[in-house]
């Protein structure tokens, strides 16, 4: 591993991390008026897939998005100001948590309807392709979204085209509460990526290193139109599906099953991976706080977005 | 216009493409079966011999997938013209046309917007039955960032596909089967029909039939023959569903105080009961009648002609409800439809004598 990539992930990790952490210690001043769903456990997958990626690659994603938003380089401050619904925010307040975009950073969207913006994704190199560009285009999707129609119906056309896409699946075993073996059958879903003619591998999601490697050795076979690929990288969501607490006193996971992925936390992981100092770990995390506690400054501050927003013809481009 | 060229309606439609495509190098089309021998009732044959493969595409059978692929590519400056054989076919692509490209402006805050045609057929006849030929219309034109193009002159056909090939937003373009048939002067050159103003296309005084699509060509021979009985019906071809040409309407049910509106779908929940309670809560008092309106009957479309000659409604159905609106004597009107010589031997589920199915 060539020198940086480590410290890089390592930031990206522990901020998003602690962003997702002020948006759960803030929540319950029912400001934030919007559902949100947190990436905490996931973000190793987020930092590590877009540590691989050039500035004109895309990424798109679904509800659970403020990882690979932040990740690929969405602004921090439009990002909360769109979850506190204020006219800064990136969205204009229009979007809230679950409807993200920062075209700066060829963040191009993220929508909660699973599996709506795999074509959508799919669509913005199939235009490259006959626009003879060569950027990728990466979706993040849950292991709950293979299931969607639209997914298989992507694989298919994506590798008949040979579209440069790169599919990041992140496999959480939960959608919503019900488990993985209550929706699919014992499946590989490397292997449906395999029969549609993807290049298709797993991977640890916990270990950022891991994910980094894995998807640069995805995006070499896609740069060298090879096809696209399909990765699966094994994770665990901590917090409830959609909110800031926790919600194992449901009963649908077990309190082991919880502390057995909690110490595999990607955090630590890479802590130790990096072999970082203390003094370099303190002075991220200090230098993040203060950017942290302006970004939430700034949407608490900012505007609501005005009255004569409600307009039907803003539903309509001049 | 001073063209005498008349051509078909699927002419017209192959020809806007073509035109658009020649025009601009990211107007591009795709569909299930857009570059085989038949080129989706002949609206895109040849195109993919003159334009190749990279701008007319064949797809694989996944609406939705490639609803949203078309989505990505006009997000990304490209300006795709989906094509669906049958409307009810783009039925498996509803999430993506209106989860995604109706919203993909607004919610995002205007920051991209979608220029996508979505052309779908729509139908009446040769017993299509229950899921080859909806008129979904009012589906389409209830959700807030589509458009909704439904031309009756084939003229309009390709005016109306420039303008829509050209709008910024997502359009949803509905060609009526039987307008494919229909024929028309049509301008060689390039033209645009504005989208959202309706065209008046027979003058009157008496009442005002608002109509759309194939339904509209139906009304304009009514107002015709109802001349014979001394009516004079205004007609106002709609052209566009949304947004509605609401001044048009307005302006002429003031001057004929009736409205029947005449639409190719249901009823329940239909553009005609939006129509009249445009104008109803506007200003009843313009009306000297109670209004009327023509659809469907609120069940599946049957396949038997034994069973669609009582389905769905026509000339006869159209200078009726016109006479009840005025109470005017109706007694004559099969006669006049069985003297005149343009309407003579066609079956109710054909738009004339030369078609002879399959279609």
């Amino acid at each position: 591993m060539e020198g940086g990539h480590s410290e890089k992930m390592y930031e990206m990790l522990l901020r998003i991390r602690m962003v997702e952490e002020r948006i759960g210690e803030l929540y319950a001043e029912q400001q934030m008026r919007c559902p949100v769903h947190l990436s905490i456990g996931q973000e190793a997958v987020a930092a590590g897939v877009c540590e691989a990626l050039g500035k004109k690659d895309t990424v798109m994603s679904g509800h659970r998005a403020h990882a690979h938003y932040l990740a690929k380089g969405g602004n921090l401050k439009k990002m909360v100001a769109e979850i506190y619904g204020r006219e800064t925010g990136c969205c204009m307040g229009r979007g809230g948590s679950m409807h993200l975009v920062d075209l700066r950073a060829n963040f191009i969207g993220s929508t909660p309807i699973v599996g709506g913006t795999i074509p959508i994704a799919m669509g913005l190199v199939w235009a490259a392709k006959m626009k003879k560009e060569k950027q990728v285009s990466v979706i993040f999707l849950g292991e709950g979204t293979t299931e969607e129609g639209v997914f298989h119906e992507s694989l298919n056309f994506a590798a008949l085209h040979n579209l440069r896409v790169l599919f990041v699946c992140e496999n959480n075993l939960y959608s919503v509460y019900t488990p993985l073996n209550e929706r699919q059958s014992n499946r590989p879903r490397t292997g449906i990526a395999k029969a549609n003619g993807l290049y298709a591998d797993v991977g640890d999601g916990n270990k950022a290193l891991e994910v980094y490697e894995k998807t640069q050795k995805a995006l070499q076979h896609i740069r060298s139109d090879r096809g696209p690929a399909f990765l699966e990288f094994s994770t665990y969501r901590w917090r409830e599906h959609c909110g800031p607490n926790y919600d194992n006193a449901l009963g649908y996971r077990t309190e082991e099953e919880f502390e057995l992925w909690k110490k595999t936390d990607p955090l630590v992981q890479l802590e130790k991976a990096g072999k970082f100092t203390e003094e370099y770990t303190v002075s991220v995390r200090s230098r993040l706080d203060k950017e942290i506690a302006e970004a939430f400054a700034f949407a608490k501050k900012s505007p609501y977005p005005k009255k004569s927003e409600i307009n039907p013809r803003l539903s309509y481009a001049e | 216009m001073p063209s005498k060229r008349v051509i078909t309606g699927a002419a017209a439609i192959q020809e806007a493409i073509d035109q658009s495509m020649a025009k601009d190098p990211n107007v591009f089309v795709v569909g299930e079966g857009v570059p085989d021998p038949k080129g989706v009732f002949g609206t895109t044959v040849g195109l993919r011999e003159k334009y190749g493969k990279n701008r007319v595409w064949d797809m694989p059978l996944s609406e939705n997938a490639m609803t949203g692929a078309a989505i990505g590519a006009a997000i990304s400056g490209m300006k795709p013209i989906l094509v669906h054989q049958r409307l009810d076919f783009a039925l498996l692509s509803l999430d993506q046309i209106i989860n995604n490209a109706a919203k993909w402006f607004y919610m995002f805050g205007g920051q991209q917007s979608v220029p996508l045609v979505i052309r779908m057929v729509i139908g009446h006849g040769w017993g299509q039955g229950a899921q080859h030929s909806q008129n979904l219309q009012a589906l389409f034109a209830h959700i807030p960032g589509l458009k909704v193009v439904m031309p009756s002159q084939p003229a309009d056909a390709k005016g109306l596909l420039f303008a829509s090939i050209q709008d910024p937003n997502p359009v949803i373009f509905l060609e009526h089967r039987w307008i494919h048939s229909a024929v028309g002067d049509v301008p060689k050159k390039f033209y645009t029909t504005p989208i959202g103003k309706a065209n008046i296309t027979h003058k009157g005084s008496d009442i005002t039939i608002v109509s759309s699509s194939y339904m509209a060509l139906e009304s304009l021979r009514a107002a015709q023959l109802l001349a014979k009985l001394g009516i004079s019906a205004e007609v106002i071809d709609l052209r566009t569903i949304s947004p509605l040409d609401e001044t048009s309407i307005f302006r002429s049910v003031r001057k004929t105080g009736r409205l029947l509106v005449v639409d190719s779908a249901w009823t329940n929940g239909g553009i005609a009961g939006e129509i009249i309670t445009r104008v109803v809560t506007k200003d009843m008092s313009i009306l000297k009648a109670m209004p009327a309106r023509i659809g469907l009957p609120n069940m599946p479309t049957p396949s038997s002609p034994g069973l669609t000659k009582y389905y769905y409604p026509n000339l006869e159905t159209i200078m009726k409800s016109v006479c009840d609106v005025l109470r005017k004597d109706a007694s004559s009107i099969k006669k006049i439809i069985a003297e005149d010589p343009s309407l003579q031997s066609v079956p109710h589920d054909v738009p004339n004598s030369s078609y002879m199915g399959p279609f």
